[in-house]
């Protein structure tokens, strides 16, 4: 079967690419688009390594199919910092030490933003519940919590 | 040359924000899979459906056949490997089961066993050529756990395996692969002073390490047989090393280059994939990517040994611990080498004692081989003995952190696997959790409260560094140990203040093989204790260096001149010829005095101090249900000297975390069938954001003497201690005493059944 064409938004840009259907929007973002900051660490939707955005919602792209996403807006870590600026969260997490290897990073967030364009002033409890899809086998999430409530703060204060 | 005051800005033990934090938030950091060359093939690999079958032949003429397939391998494409061992971490391995685990010959000893592998033109042709691989087996009988394995009968997985470390030497094959043994004093003798003499048996379940990050390789050879190898590891020296002999490569012709690791925690200090790519590469001329699936890394890549352990303690009835024995039961997979040797230091290394006797068996059975784990075999060990200390406590009435600390290892004491211990501290751990508000805060009904205290040994070995001074003044590190979880920022925070420069003028990266001599992997809570010696080595031969230029500069002789507060000065009587030099000045003119000025630390570093540390946990049971939450947890431990404290913490925060999924969730689940049937992180449920609650950290710092900044390892004594903290906790909040790991609901619901034990 010929592969579909697919004219999308990634980032603010419009991308077009061709895929096959089995393809996921993962393995379009990593493999076709050369956006390897969403990572595949279960292909199966349980560790939110590739937590994206479409149209606001946050999605693991390991579930979602290239042919599914023409016409709609996708947002990945590569488009969080504008400029120069990195977004407060990405600020935190290094000021916090909230991770350690690095591979959850970019899930954890773009997971985190999508929490606090909802919620900006969310309880300890509500960022776990939130980042409960996002996996880290490193910092133990104490760091990753810590750095989140902070962002929170220093977005509200705008 | 005076050599005096050496720091400059004090960076070390401050939060300097990580040199490849940036990169880290922006998705700009390359992990293993995120690397790709012009014209690579994807390479996949066929692994074995049964747990245990002789292979009687693979065909694969139609795979080759498959237009886009460019190279298909099995055990023929390697040459067999004779028996020997070699250090695998803190573990040993044997290249003849190296290269039967990397692609299987006579038998695939596990489900998931790697059998053969393809690169093709495409991830679905690879996927296609697999299935067309017709491969005859003879399915044989599986055993999958260590004591029935262990049982006269059983079915044999290696013909040629006599049991190891008994005398006289069986004349029949088993599966125990090898029984050893310590001894300190007389625990017959012990045993007959004990007024108390506590005896249990314990099991726990094999677990996965979980990093995040599936094992993923690139290779490329040429045709003359030059290799390239990008991979995620612990240890791309030692990948290099492994490569070159299961291809029968010189070791000058393979570069490896580690990328960033998204986590390892011992499981990638071994190879899997990266020979299969090199080989596949080798036939095909062309480059070739590998990367496992979830599924792949659950069934072939890890976990660490489950076993069966029983302790017996005695102690007087004041307390003190007068005999320990312990006969541990380690799976080590489909080959030998499970971390039973470790598990049987580490047993009673926490405890000043003079009778202990700890036996261990090594196991093999129809599972993946072992790979370490973050203290391999401490954990199962420690976590036996910590449980058997708390009902010593409770049937003598005395405070289980008094009890710990009354026979607490100390400076001088004796360890029962040989050493006598420098300064080490688990009294200091013991005594901060007991002046907590943590463990002065009442407790209401289901809930309980557990302690537990943790040792692991850490270890030095090989290590190279460069430090070279550039143009500008600006300084660039390189280390060759991978940067697992903030290495960078801790030689980087070393190297400034040693050398009197900015810590944003310190750029370190992690150099490839060709770029150092040889680094021995990331592991044993190694690489910022020996990494740092090795910068303070590099920069001592920068300062000589610049000190003999400013002589030549100054026309001063060598004792007039001194490094001392980040800069070379003129002293004594010279102290008013000259203007203090910094590095970045020394660089303006290096050309003009001698070239290039290059610091290159290297050693095998020794006196690795241990690393005690003490938990404490706060836990509710739900009787409804058997669900355990964890309210509140606190982790003490000796760092030696934090060079990074955010990043110690993150070792201790983390470590606790892991400890927490080990007791209460994960664990491998096979059917009869002897097929894993939790190969996925929704069965196998490791702790998520809202398991957990926030984990203190507690620092303490018992300078270790023989390191320049007084560092010990950290990153394994955090998973020490958890198992047995909750299994502590759990009895504490139900009086039952949980023996088997993990303490999953079902369990739990089940033995509070038993005892009577219901909602209301």
């Amino acid at each position: 079967m010929a592969k579909h064409h697919i004219e999308t938004t990634v980032n603010g840009d419009a991308v077009e690419f061709l895929c096959e259907t089995e393809e996921t929007l993962l393995d379009v973002l990593r493999d076709t688009l050369h956006l390897t900051g969403s990572k595949e660490g279960c292909a199966s939707g349980d560790c939110g390594a590739c937590s994206v955005t479409l149209d606001g919602r946050l999605v693991c792209a390991c579930l979602v199919l290239g042919c599914e996403v023409g016409g709609r807006r996708i947002e990945t870590i590569e488009g969080m910092a504008e400029g120069e600026a990195l977004h407060p969260l990405q600020t935190k997490f290094l000021e916090h030490a909230a991770l350690q290897c690095g591979i959850c990073t970019p899930g954890f967030l773009v997971a985190s933003r999508a929490l606090l364009e909802r919620n900006p002033n969310p309880s300890e409890t509500e960022i776990r519940y939130w980042l409960a899809g996002n996996l880290c086998r490193c910092t133990g999430y104490d760091k990753i919590v810590t750095a989140v409530k902070d962002a929170a703060v220093v977005m509200r204060k705008g | 040359m005076a050599e005096n005051g050496t720091n400059g800005h004090g960076y070390v033990g401050t939060r300097t924000i990580r040199p490849d934090g940036v990169d880290k938030v922006t998705g700009r950091a390359r992990f293993g899979a995120d690397f790709n060359l012009p014209g690579q093939l994807i390479g996949r690999v066929l692994r074995s459906p049964h747990p245990h079958a002789r292979i009687v032949a693979i065909d694969t003429s139609k795979a080759e056949a498959l237009p886009g397939v460019k190279a298909v391998i099995t055990r023929d494409d390697f040459a067999d490997q004779p028996s020997e061992f070699i250090p695998a971490g803190e573990m040993m391995m044997n290249y003849k089961d190296v290269v039967r685990n990397v692609l299987a010959r006579e038998k695939a000893l596990y489900e998931g066993h790697a059998v053969a592998a393809v690169a093709a033109t495409s991830a679905a042709i690879a996927r296609r050529a697999l299935k067309l691989i017709d491969v005859t087996y003879e399915v044989l009988p599986h055993v999958i756990d260590v004591v029935e394995a262990m049982r006269p009968g059983a079915p044999l997985l290696h013909d040629d395996l006599f049991t190891a470390g008994v005398e006289p030497k069986p004349d029949k094959p088993s599966n125990i692969a090898k029984r050893v043994e310590i001894t300190l004093g007389d625990v017959d003798a012990g045993f007959a002073k004990a007024d108390v003499i506590v005896e249990r048996e314990f099991k726990t379940a094999p677990v996965h390490q979980g990093y995040i990050e599936p094992h993923a390789a690139l290779a490329t050879v040429s045709e003359d047989g030059t290799a390239e190898l990008w991979c995620c590891t612990q240890g791309h020296y030692i990948v290099r090393a492994h490569c070159a002999r299961l291809l029968g490569l010189d070791i000058a012709k393979i570069r490896v280059t580690a990328s960033e690791i998204g986590g390892g925690f011992g499981g990638k200090t071994v190879v899997y994939l990266e020979p299969l790519a090199l080989a596949l590469s080798r036939k095909a001329k062309r480059p070739v990517k590998m990367v496992m699936s979830r599924e792949e890394v659950f069934k072939a890549s890890g976990p660490t040994s489950g076993a069966t352990v029983r302790v017996k303690m005695g102690a007087t009835k004041d307390g003190k611990f007068v005999a320990g024995f312990a006969e541990l039961k380690y799976q080590a997979g489909a080959f030998q080498g499970s971390p039973v040797q470790p598990g049987v230091m580490c047993a009673y290394a926490p405890y000043d004692m003079e009778n202990v006797k700890v036996i261990g068996y090594d196991v093999v059975s129809n599972r993946p081989k072992v790979a370490a784990y973050r203290a391999p075999g401490a954990p199962i060990s420690e976590f036996a003995v910590e449980s058997v200390v708390d009902e010593i406590a409770k049937k003598l009435g005395l405070d289980p952190i008094e009890l710990r600390m009354m026979n607490a290892a100390r400076e001088g004491t004796k360890a029962a696997y040989g050493p006598k211990f420098g300064p080490i501290g688990l009294e200091e751990t013991l005594n901060s959790i007991k002046k907590t508000e943590h463990w002065n805060t009442p407790l209401r009904k289901w809930q309980g409260r557990g302690v537990a205290s943790g040792f692991w040994f850490n270890i030095g070995g090989e290590t190279c560094v460069s430090l070279t001074v550039n143009e500008d003044g600006t300084v660039s590190l390189m280390a060759g140990t991978p940067d697992i979880g903030g290495l960078r920022a801790s030689l980087a925070a070393v190297a400034a203040d040693e050398l009197g420069v900015e810590y944003d003028k310190v750029r370190p990266i992690i150099g490839d093989t060709g770029s150092l001599g040889f680094n021995f992997l990331t592991g044993g809570s190694r690489s910022a204790f020996s990494g740092s010696m090795a910068i303070v080595e590099a920069a001592k031969q920068i300062k000589a260096d610049c000190c003999a230029r400013a002589c030549k500069l100054w026309d001063l002789k060598p004792e007039q001149v001194a490094w001392e507060r980040g800069r070379v000065r003129p002293i004594g009587d010279a102290a008013d010829k000259a203007k203090p030099m910094s590095i970045a000045d020394f660089a303006k003119v290096a050309g003009k005095t001698g070239g290039p000025i290059v610091g290159y630390g290297r050693l095998n570093a020794q006196g690795a101090g241990p690393s005690l540390g003490t938990h404490l946990v706060d836990l509710e049971v739900d009787p409804e249900t058997g669900r355990v939450t964890i309210l509140r947890y606190t982790v003490a431990q000796d760092a030696g000297k934090a060079l990074h404290p955010a990043y110690v913490e993150g070792q201790f925060q983390g470590g606790a975390v892991q400890g927490i999924g080990w007791a209460l969730n994960e664990e491998y689940v096979y059917g009869d069938d002897g097929k894993l049937q939790n190969a996925g992180f929704l069965d196998y449920r490791m702790p998520v954001a809202s398991d957990v609650p926030m984990i203190d950290a507690i620092l303490v710092e018992v300078a270790n003497p023989k390191h320049p900044y007084g560092v010990r390892g950290v990153g394994e004594t955090p998973i020490v201690p958890p198992l047995g903290a909750i299994a502590n906790a759990m009895e504490n909040a139900t009086g039952i005493r949980f023996t088997e790991l993990p303490m999953s609901p079902p369990k739990v619901l089940k033995a509070l059944r038993e005892k009577g034990v219901t909602a209301k």
